[in-house]
């Protein structure tokens, strides 16, 4: 398998003067090993896929084409059908390549050699050793529904005819399962968790599993809650979703288009004054760090607010364009389609405190242990959630009863400047995200309890 | 795709170390879309993506292996690969021969996408933005997205069969945003079906759009969802999301067999009240999750899961019925050649009661009336699941009043089943479905009459 820088500038070749094009090249070897039962494999992947993507612009109107292959008849007429859909679009002064915009590249060795040196059996024994281990913890755990490793290696480049050529390679590799406990009343209740790393090396059977069991087990006995507005608190894991949603509402292009209720308010105070929130994929630390964007620029740390101020948003060359700012080098995306921007590696400052000294201090609280129903629950334009809650209450400061089928709603502007609590607990997530455990205020916790 | 004394060959090198069972899947899909946004036809795309996977079984482990080359090289690179990862231990030549049976039925196209210029399918979309824009200045956003796949597969294994298909897919989506005095609301309306461009014959895009438009329209004056226990009523065709997530991918037979579901060991009980009869059908011509074969080459099929309340089976894939000594049930899928296939709902609905529906709401003293659901999502160990609900009303003394703000409803699967009290006679289906189960998509359909719920959690801020 050739070079694949060499294979995108190959493609970049077809490109003719009068149109501006970007070759996006990918490929990914990956492993993936589930076990079940015990000795049994219940199946093992091991494959390399290809990815090439095409962006052609020509008098501001673009046109993209991708295959998922490498082979020579496919590849081939791909820039001419990129070239073709172009024809088809409306021009727009924004639509375009990203030029080289002179800031560093920050390298971020985002490889561990360890995940093609570790054996395939060495590699099934993990996962194997994380279903004993999750079997063992607690003599109420009837099950383990799924015990997967997995493991991806990637490289990508990326080359545009304004001079841009990137490439990056990463590794990851995880942990995960999901098990199932025995409750009280003969139901059954679920916990599951996850651990990543660059590599096999990096990962903690243990805790996979301890975590996984200790989910389920908190749950025992859990009924609807009553209706009621408790303070909220939020461990690393769930503080990285929530505010997750939240960037996704600061992402340029939403602002051009106006999709966000947080557009035009720059230099406001949007949160709470506790909350700094900035992206920095720089940070090596971070297991989504980079050092090129999706459109090869430098990735950069991008602050976003900054003790409760709102201070910019995330861009990629064509949201920037439209609201004339420059790139912050936070393009996303895959060979399947032009990229958006976005957020890789949310970070927040750490104030003080953590999920216990919360949880010690709350007279009527929830401790969080589930979030369900996200992707419909979400509206990142109205600004409405509403979410499946599983949690534990809190009362004068003691984890009291476990409830489950409650929801969670309230209105993400809103919610920002409920934040009551920002603690110094910093956790990386497999995600990405480097935060600390939040509480939160202002909820409504719904059940029919 | 690929010619038969290859397919012979690869399964032959895919058992050459032993195993019972090999199979190889070929897939060449082309796609094209294109979006129009913020006024502008802003993008078309391309894509193609033709492989093979490669799975082997031996005992109760399977080897899968993918590969985009299809070469005599490439596919017996993969077959080893498979083979390898399954360890077979046995050793062994064995000759692998398959012969075409039954299912190669070509779907009925008229007019193939790739047919159509793609002047033609971008005018729909300035059609769509220009009647949603129509419906007031207040429609300050509108996208509009056209898509098309044609999926051409071949299936062959180790027990002889080899089966094609042929898989042509259209769909279109409006949402628009409005803006008004209370911040922003959106409204989507989508349709899609296993057709090719004469979709367009029958969905009317202006239309569309102007329903997607006074959605938007309609929650700029919606009140704050309640929250708590209530009864709810969801309108024709909109609750077949919520039998796919109460009780659907609990009826799978992979998770069954893991005891991951709360119907385990149920059949021939009452699961339901006996208004229920649930029917995941994959050979409803057209619709979005229809098929000829599914992706292990068996025949699509029409299950009854629950009839009259009483559940009366599982749905099945090959591997799960192979070990139960029965037929698949035409329930197994894969996202794509780089996936391995496992047991998924085609089309799932709920088949019309006796019920006026408006009866149904003139009987329900307080309560929501949904419209229109989002997506949901369930735990099938636990039964608990949760979907969203994106058109909703309050019922007030037994009529629908006012528009309340999106929100998530939640309860319990085997719960939920035995609290609905009226099914109307107004069946119709919903919007196409993308369902997603461990990290795999498939396109799904669903529907239902106008039914109701005794209780259900409404996750509302209103106390």
């Amino acid at each position: 398998m050739g070079d694949l820088p060499e294979l995108a500038r190959a493609i970049l070749a077809g490109a003719t003067d009068a149109e501006s094009v970007e070759v996006c090249v990918g490929r990914a070897v990956e492993t993936t090993v589930r076990v079940h039962g015990g000795v049994v494999v219940e199946s093992l992947t091991t494959a390399e896929s290809h990815g090439v993507g095409v962006r052609v612009v020509v008098g501001g109107r673009e046109g993209v084409a991708h295959a998922g292959s490498f082979d020579a008849d496919v590849v081939d007429g791909l820039v001419a059908e990129a070239r073709d859909n172009a024809v088809f679009a409306e021009p727009d002064e924004r639509v375009g390549i990203a030029a080289p915009d002179g800031v560093a590249v920050v390298p971020v060795d985002r490889s561990d050699d360890s995940v093609a040196a570790t054996s395939i059996d060495d590699k099934i024994a993990l996962a194997r050793d994380l279903e004993a281990a999750a079997l063992a913890a607690d003599p109420r755990v009837r099950g383990v529904r799924t015990a997967i490793y997995g493991d991806t290696r990637s490289e990508t480049a990326i080359v545009n005819t304004l001079g841009i050529a990137a490439s990056t390679t990463a590794t990851v590799a995880s942990l995960s399962t999901s098990v199932l406990v025995d409750d009280i009343d003969g139901g059954t209740r679920t916990g599951g968790a996850v651990d990543a790393a660059r590599g096999p090396a990096g990962l903690d059977v243990a805790k996979v599993a301890d975590l996984a069991v200790g989910r389920g087990l908190q749950l025992l006995g859990a009924g609807p809650p009553a209706t009621g507005r408790p303070l909220v608190v939020l461990e690393p894991r769930f503080a990285a979703t929530v505010l997750s949603i939240i960037a996704g509402m600061l992402s340029g292009e939403r602002v051009v288009k106006g999709r966000t209720p947080f557009a035009d308010r720059v230099g406001e105070e949007v949160a709470a004054g506790l909350l700094t929130m900035f992206d920095d994929p720089t940070d090596a630390d971070s297991l989504t760090a980079a050092a090129t964007d999706g459109e090869g620029l430098a990735c950069r740390p991008v602050p976003l607010i900054t003790d409760g101020i709102l201070r910019g948003f995330l861009h990629d060359s064509r949201s920037g364009r439209g609201l004339g700012v420059a790139s912050t080098g936070s393009a996303l995306r895959s060979v399947r389609g032009g990229p958006t921007p976005g957020h890789r590696s949310l970070h927040v400052a750490p104030r003080s405190g953590d999920l216990d000294a919360f949880v010690g201090d709350i007279d009527d609280g929830l401790l969080v242990a589930s979030l369900q129903g996200l992707h419909s629950g979400v509206n990142a334009v109205s600004g409405d959630l509403s979410v499946g809650v599983e949690g534990v209450m809190i009362r004068n400061g003691e984890l009291a009863e476990p409830i489950r089928e409650g929801t969670l709603a309230g209105a993400i502007p809103r919610m920002v400047h409920d934040i009551v609590s920002v603690g110094a607990d910093l956790e990386r997530q497999p995600g990405g995200a480097i935060v600390p455990s939040l509480v939160i205020d202002g909820l409504t916790l719904g059940g029919g309890g | 795709m690929i010619d038969r004394d290859l397919i012979n060959r690869t399964l032959g090198a895919a058992l050459r170390t032993g195993g019972e069972f090999a199979e190889v899947f070929v897939e060449d899909k082309r796609s094209s879309s294109a979006v129009l946004d913020d006024g502008r036809v802003e993008e078309l795309t391309s894509g193609r993506n033709r492989g093979a996977g490669i799975r082997v079984v031996v005992g109760d482990t399977t080897g899968f292996a993918h590969t985009a080359d299809l070469s005599a090289a490439g596919l017996a690179g993969a077959a080893e690969a498979a083979a390898a990862a399954a360890r077979g231990g046995g050793g062994g030549v064995r000759e692998v021969s398959v012969d075409r049976v039954d299912g190669s039925r070509p779907m009925p196209v008229r007019i193939p996408p790739e047919d159509v210029a793609k002047a033609t399918k971008v005018d729909l979309l300035t059609m769509a933005d220009a009647a949603a824009r129509g419906e007031g200045s207040a429609i300050s956003q509108v996208t509009a997205r056209y898509g098309d796949s044609r999926r051409r597969i071949l299936v062959a294994n180790s027990d002889g069969l080899l089966a094609e298909d042929d898989q042509v897919r259209t769909m279109f989506s409006v949402s628009c945003v409005a803006t008004g005095d209370t911040g922003l609301q959106t409204g989507r309306e989508s349709t899609g079906r296993t057709i090719g461009f004469e979709l367009f014959d029958e969905a009317d895009v202006e239309d569309m759009a102007r329903r997607a438009a006074g959605r938007a329209l309609t929650k700029l004056g919606a009140r704050p969802a309640p929250s708590g226990a209530m009864p709810v009523v969801v309108g024709p065709g909109g609750g077949g999301v919520l039998f796919h997530e109460a009780c659907g991918h609990g009826l799978e037979a992979d998770l069954v067999a893991k005891s991951a579901s709360v119907f385990a060991g149920r059949v021939g009980e009452q699961v339901a009240t006996a208004l229920v009869t649930l029917i995941d059908d994959g050979t409803m011509a057209g619709e979005w999750g229809h098929f000829a074969i599914d992706d292990e080459g068996r025949p699509a099929g029409h299950n009854v899961l629950i009839r009259d309340g009483i559940l009366t089976d599982y749905m099945w894939d090959h591997l799960r019925a192979r070990k139960e000594g029965r037929r698949s049930s035409g329930n197994g899928r894969r996202q794509s050649y780089q996936h391995l296939p496992m047991v998924r709902m085609t089309n799932t609905f709920i088949s019309n009661g006796s019920d006026d529906p408006a009866d149904i709401v003139a009987g329900t003293e307080r309560g929501v009336y949904v419209a229109q659901l989002g997506g949901g999502q369930v735990n099938t160990a636990t039964g608990d699941f949760v979907f969203g609900m994106t058109e909703a009303y309050l019922i007030e003394h037994g009529e629908i009043t006012e528009p309340i703000r999106e929100g998530n409803l939640i309860g319990n699967g085997p719960d939920v089943l035995t609290r609905i009290d009226a099914v109307g006679n107004d069946f119709a289906m919903g919007s196409p479905g993308t369902c997603g189960k461990d990290g795999q998509g498939v396109p799904v359909g669903d529907g239902t009459p106008t039914l109701r719920v005794t209780s259900l959690t409404v996750g509302g801020t209103a106390a």
